[in-house]
């Protein structure tokens, strides 16, 4: 069975590549029981949009001028 | 608020320290930042005239900054003392899970609320910057890489000449350290 650790490793792949249809049920199920895991698959997708929000990067958003 | 009217050196000069902040955050090293961050400038003058609306002229910018980067990061190649910051990570990340592949009791993640709230909160990036600096080198240039200059895995594995397989696990270990700190250092 799937544990947390693991969990995580297949959290982190999603932000990476498209998960298997076995790695996509596996994490489901394994969500679906740890709230914990909920929180951390949650956060690692907030550190995945920093790239379109961090300060400095400054994509257009609504001052958009084009 | 830039208007029209402002001369492409006063443009520029606005967005300078945007650039360096975000050249020292991926080059971990003040002179590198300024250098490419000057290289970077030099060409967007010679070709600010071909740009009209303000937002599409900093995008471009950022554009051209993280090609140098990526340029810089080529040349300086691979990994430098790959092992020696590599260990200090493992045991640091061992501390996060019991044995049995459960959560420690005390390193259980908790909510941070609403993402969208949390991205607006200036508190958040002032932690996540210290946390990223916290980082071992090898394991925040990849995370860098691939969540601030937006690189697929491919790329990052083609400039720094790793495998694939070994991207996931720096990005995996970089990530479960990054949202440990931040919980530490932002919500106690």
């Amino acid at each position: 069975m799937l544990m947390c650790r693991e969990a995580t490793r297949l959290m982190s792949l999603k932000q990476d590549r498209v998960l298997t249809l076995r790695e996509k049920t596996a994490l489901r199920f394994h969500l679906s029981m740890c709230g914990a895991c909920r929180a951390c698959a949650r956060q690692f997708d907030l550190l995945h949009a920093i790239g379109e929000h961090h300060p400095a990067a400054l994509k257009p958003s609504s001052t958009q001028d084009d | 608020m830039i208007t029209a009217t402002h001369s492409p050196d006063e443009h520029i000069a606005a967005l300078r320290p945007k650039l360096v902040a975000f050249a020292r955050l991926q080059l971990r090293d003040n002179a590198a930042a300024e250098d490419t961050v000057q290289d970077t400038l030099i060409t967007a003058l010679e070709k600010h005239d071909t740009f009209g609306g303000r937002s599409a002229f900093e995008t471009w910018v950022f554009g051209i900054l993280k090609n140098k980067i990526l340029e810089r990061l080529r040349q300086q190649g691979r990994f430098v003392a790959w092992q020696s910051d590599e260990q200090s990570d493992d045991d640091a990340l061992e501390n996060l899970f019991q044995d049995n592949g459960r959560w420690q009791a005390t390193k259980r993640p908790v909510p941070w609320g609403d993402p969208d709230q949390v991205l607006e909160n200036t508190a958040f990036w002032k932690v996540l910057d210290a946390c990223l600096v916290a980082l071992p080198e090898n394991t925040a240039r990849v995370f860098t890489m691939r969540e601030l200059m937006e690189l697929s895995t491919p790329e990052i594995c083609n400039v720094l000449d790793i495998s694939e397989s070994n991207c996931w696990v720096i990005l995996h270990r970089a990530r479960l350290k990054l949202r440990d700190c931040i919980e530490k250092g932002w919500l106690t």
